[in-house]
């Protein structure tokens, strides 16, 4: 039968990648360097014998101490001793010792590690284990004891410390192997009839081997420096010279000829500065080079599986999902720009009383006024990528303003903005934010500071993830009211009970004291409200409210809005992507689509004569939702409409 | 909470007995004919057979485990076979001296890191390239090595401090100062290396959490976030690394020591390695398992204090 070979591709891939990597380490002036110097000073340890110009140890009594040149180009140590001949050979030894720590190391952790990780079972109980008491203790202290009954060997001790370095290789392949262990190839591999033995070496060998490679830099460079400080001791074999024995040499001299620590010292510490540099690049080489691939694999896995990405943004939002999804969605309506002809904003006209709120209280005075919103993320290369263009909305007091369209259509960047708390790069670049007369587009930080929580208040979209978990609830509503409405603790704890009473929790003082992780989703939701409502705000931006809420806690939330919108007579702008939320709660609303506003205005006329095309789809989408077909329908009819609009 | 603090100490303890354990075994067998050892060649078989029976070495060795045992476990961890002196008492009379190099060490990596590893999380540009690189350098360059240099430009160039001798504090609380700033300098830039790094990352992660724009969005200031909010979710991962620190401060400790010639664990351990003066040596290394089993507990217990999960769990 014709099965595909499971090995090929992932073995193809890793050796591309593997040449590549050692491509741009030479590309990388910091990789470059490093890999130079440690050529250097392999070759010098090879050739140590044939570059020397003496013996290491031959001691010359004429000789002591004797300054740089003639016979001893960097002159002679306190027993006359050649320092240039010494340095060499000491390299050698020095290189050798780290080396013999290394194989130990990586031979030990390696093999355990994949036993431990692809067999698991009591080996990996076992091994887990004595890989944590390796590293319980320090690792000079073991040498020490070790050398006071084995004596002074440097092979010896750099054995044993080849020992205690394993755990840090063992923690790593067992790491990898536990991950890839399940994948799908492996079990394909499995299926297919391979051995576990041909398993490892094709398929989980490829895996561990760019990690072990950059833990070798740093364990050789860990090993160079115990063994110097061991010999600086002066408690290794004093018939090696070594870096160490040097610099303990040089020590001894330390005020008569300090000038004798520079070699010694600086091939320490160069050695281990190329060593952890080299390591370092490689790390950064690689997850520059698995960046691109994740997001094609995602890219590809969105194309394949709209439903299941379209779902996921909308439920989760932009705020929870990864940076680099992030960068997909914000990427989105700047993608279907180029090409596309931007259609008027359609606006329906106010009725002419100025209009009533859904409580029947005329709006009162204009709170928020954006003008030519235009929000822009830098990025690495210098250019700036627009996500918000050209917006324009207003909300008067007593007034919900409702922001719909799908996500990525910038609503969200949108409400942010005039929260000025955009993510890292993210900023206004153009327009005017007027809120109560204030610019706060230009405003500094300072200036936001005081106006966040007591004018402007903002309802987060995933409950959970807005409350810090390392907090007990109560402290989050108390600490803002304390600094804001500077309340003493009591009157905060008093006011925040009362919040939590207001909103429906049905034993505020067990709220009060709990954190985060113990309360469900809606009390969590409710809670943020309550956080959002303390310091009697007069602008809500509500982000989402209910999206990430079971179907039946949504309307018991969306209910509490309208009233506390009611009593408070707060402003709200109210970011969703349902209109059934927007004829529940809203006086007027905006449609954005891919970073602008299509159609705006009272509720009523948009919903009795929607006029742009983008409007009239979302309408058509939500037509179906009149059939007792129940939620899945809604998410697919949504996301056919995704499609169809080009989210592409 | 007090159960998870008891499972902590279950378990370390069990660490002080197993590395105790393997400890007596290595130094035992692998000392071979250690009565020789003491008296050196020149000894007649007849003393060195004296010698050895003299120590208890003639008999067999779980006999001579359970012997220690038993002494060990109310602090008596026998004399030292070559200056008589007793062992606890060779250990207790240095052991605060390490510490307070180890503890003060700590401390300052601690601080100092928290406030490069925020800055450098919070500007990124150039502050953070700048801490890449300090803690590249911190990271690379061992200890002592480091050591060294301090002593060379401040002690022994510029003479702002003595290069050598420790004042005891209750001599001097200024001399004492001064005579382990170098020291926990010294110490201090490789932990501050660590841990910074740690902190940088954690604060990057910690800074994209949503509930940092909602505390903002409260009104509370970005350093009341970023010092409160931030740090303690931060606070974990810093603690696991500043443990393993820790440990490896107490191994730097011994040679540091030993540049600045402080009377401390590292100068008895050394000279005990030197002679081969075994129950010296075990009783060193059991005196650091019970630092490091202590170090670890007290950590843990601040974890708990940070995370109310691990409080729960």
């Amino acid at each position: 039968m014709p099965l595909p070979d499971p090995q090929l591709t992932p073995g193809l891939e890793e050796r591309a990648a593997r040449v590549s990597l050692f491509r741009k380490l030479l590309k990388n002036p910091v990789g470059l360097i490093a890999l130079i110097f440690l050529a250097l000073l392999v070759l010098s340890a090879i050739f140590a014998p044939l570059l020397a110009p003496a013996d290491p140890n031959t001691a010359s009594l004429q000789d002591v101490l004797a300054p740089p040149g003639g016979a001893h180009p960097l002159g002679a140590d306190s027993a006359g001793r050649d320092v240039l001949s010494r340095l060499l050979f000491a390299t050698r030894f020095s290189l050798a010792g780290a080396l013999l720590a290394l194989v130990v190391a990586a031979v030990i952790g390696v093999v355990a590690g994949l036993i431990a990780g692809y067999f698991g079972k009591w080996f990996d109980s076992v091994s887990s284990w004595f890989a944590g008491l390796l590293m319980a203790l320090p690792g000079i202290v073991v040498l020490l004891a070790a050398r006071a009954v084995l004596g002074p060997s440097m092979w010896l001790s750099m054995a044993i410390f080849g020992v205690l370095l394993s755990p840090a290789f063992f923690r790593l392949v067992y790491a990898s192997v536990s991950a890839v262990r399940n994948e799908l190839y492996v079990d394909a591999a499995r299926v297919a009839g391979l051995s576990d033995a041909r398993i490892i070496a094709r398929h989980i060998l490829t895996v561990v081997r760019a990690p072990v490679i950059i833990q070798a830099a740093m364990i050789t460079g860990i090993a160079i420096a115990i063994q110097a400080g061991l010999d600086f001791l002066g408690l290794g074999d004093t018939t090696v010279p070594s870096w160490g024995s040097m610099l303990n040499d040089a020590f001894a001299k330390i005020y008569t000829n300090p000038d004798l620590m520079i070699w010694p010292a600086s091939a320490i510490a160069l050695t281990c500065i190329a060593l952890t540099l080299l390591a370092n690049v490689m790390r950064d080489e690689l997850e520059r080079t698995a960046g691109p691939v994740k997001r094609r694999k995602n890219r590809d896995r969105a194309a394949e599986a709209p439903i299941v990405k379209a779902a996921h943004l909308s439920t989760v939002g932009m705020a929870t999902i990864s940076e680099e999804e992030r960068r997909l969605a914000l990427e989105q309506p700047a993608a279907s720009e180029p090409g596309e002809i931007v259609h008027p904003v359609v606006v329906h006209p106010d009725p002419e009383d100025g209009g009533r709120s859904s409580t029947g209280n005329p709006f009162g005075e204009e709170l928020l006024s954006v003008r030519n919103l235009a929000v822009g993320y830098d990025q690495p290369d210098g250019s700036i990528k627009v996500v918000v263009n050209d917006v324009s909305l207003r909300v008067r007091r007593g007034e919900v303003h409702g922001l719909i369209g799908e996500s990525g259509s910038g609503k969200t960047q949108t409400a942010w903005s005039v929260l000025r708390l955009l993510p890292d790069g993210g900023r206004v670049i153009d327009g005017s934010i007027s809120f109560e007369g204030k610019d706060l587009a230009h405003a500094t930080e300072k200036e936001m500071t005081k106006l966040r929580g007591a004018k402007i208040a903002y309802i987060p979209q995933e409950p959970m993830s807005n409350l810090d978990a390392s907090f007990t609830i109560g402290s989050q509503l108390v600490e803002p009211m304390r600094v804001v409405l500077g309340l003493s603790k009591s009157e905060a704890t008093k006011r925040a009970l009362g919040l939590l009473e207001r909103v429906g929790i049905p034993n505020p003082q067990r709220t009060f004291d709990a954190y985060p992780h113990e309360v469900s989703g809606g009390m969590a939701q409710r809670v943020l409200i309550a956080g959002a409502i303390s310091c009697d705000p007069d602008l809500l931006i509500a982000d989402e409210p209910t999206t990430a809420l079971d179907v039946t806690v949504q309307a018991e939330v969306l209910s509490l809005l309208r009233e506390l919108q009611a009593e408070l007579n707060m402003g709200v702008i109210l970011v969703t992507h349902n209109f059934g939320v927007v004829a529940d709660l809203c006086d007027r609303v905006s449609v954005m689509r891919a970073g602008r506003i299509v159609e705006t205005g009272p509720v009523r006329s948009i919903f009795a004569a929607p006029e742009h095309e983008y409007t009239k789809a979302l309408f058509a989408a939500i037509l179906e939702e009149g059939e007792p077909r129940g939620e899945l329908v809604a998410a697919r009819t949504e996301t056919a409409q995704t499609e169809k609009e080009g989210l592409r | 909470m007090l159960r998870f603090i008891l499972r902590r100490l279950a378990s370390g303890v069990v660490l002080i007995v197993v590395i105790s354990t393997i400890a007596f075994g290595l130094l035992y067998i692998g000392g071979g004919d250690i009565a020789r050892r003491i008296l050196g060649q020149t000894a007649t078989a007849e003393t060195v057979t004296q010698k050895a029976q003299q120590l208890g070495l003639d008999r067999p060795l779980y006999g001579q485990f359970i012997d220690w045992v038993s002494h060990a476990v109310v602090g008596d961890f026998g004399t030292s076979w070559f200056t008589g002196q007793e062992v606890i008492q060779a250990i207790s009379s240095r052991v605060a001296v390490t510490l307070s190099l180890v503890i003060g060490a700590t401390l300052i990596s601690a601080i100092v890191a928290v406030l490069l590893g925020v800055w450098a999380a919070r500007r990124r540009g150039w502050p953070d390239r700048l801490v890449q690189v300090i803690s590249v350098l911190g990271f690379a360059i061992p200890g002592f090595l480091i050591a060294l240099g301090l002593v060379i430009v401040f002690a022994i160039n510029l003479g702002w401090f003595k290069p050598t001798g420790f004042v005891q504090f209750a001599t001097s609380p200024s001399g004492w100062l001064s005579s382990i700033a170098l020291p926990v300098i010294a110490l201090a830039i490789g932990g501050i290396a660590g841990v910074t790094q740690q902190i940088r990352g954690s604060v990057i992660d910690a800074l994209r959490q949503d509930y940092v724009r909602t505390l903002r969005s409260r009104g509370l200031s970005a350093n009341r976030v970023i010092y409160k909010h931030v740090l303690r979710n931060a606070g974990g991962p810093a603690l696991a690394v500043l443990a393993v620190q820790f440990v490896g401060l107490l191994g730097g400790a011994v040679i540091v020591e030993q540049v600045f010639a402080i009377p401390g664990l590292g100068q008895v351990a050394v000279a005990a390695t030197n002679q081969g003066d075994i129950p010296l040596v075990m009783g060193l290394v059991v005196v650091t398992a019970i630092i490091v089993v202590v170090v670890n507990l007290v950590i843990d217990i601040l974890q708990g204090f940070l995370n109310p999960k691990v409080r729960l769990s």
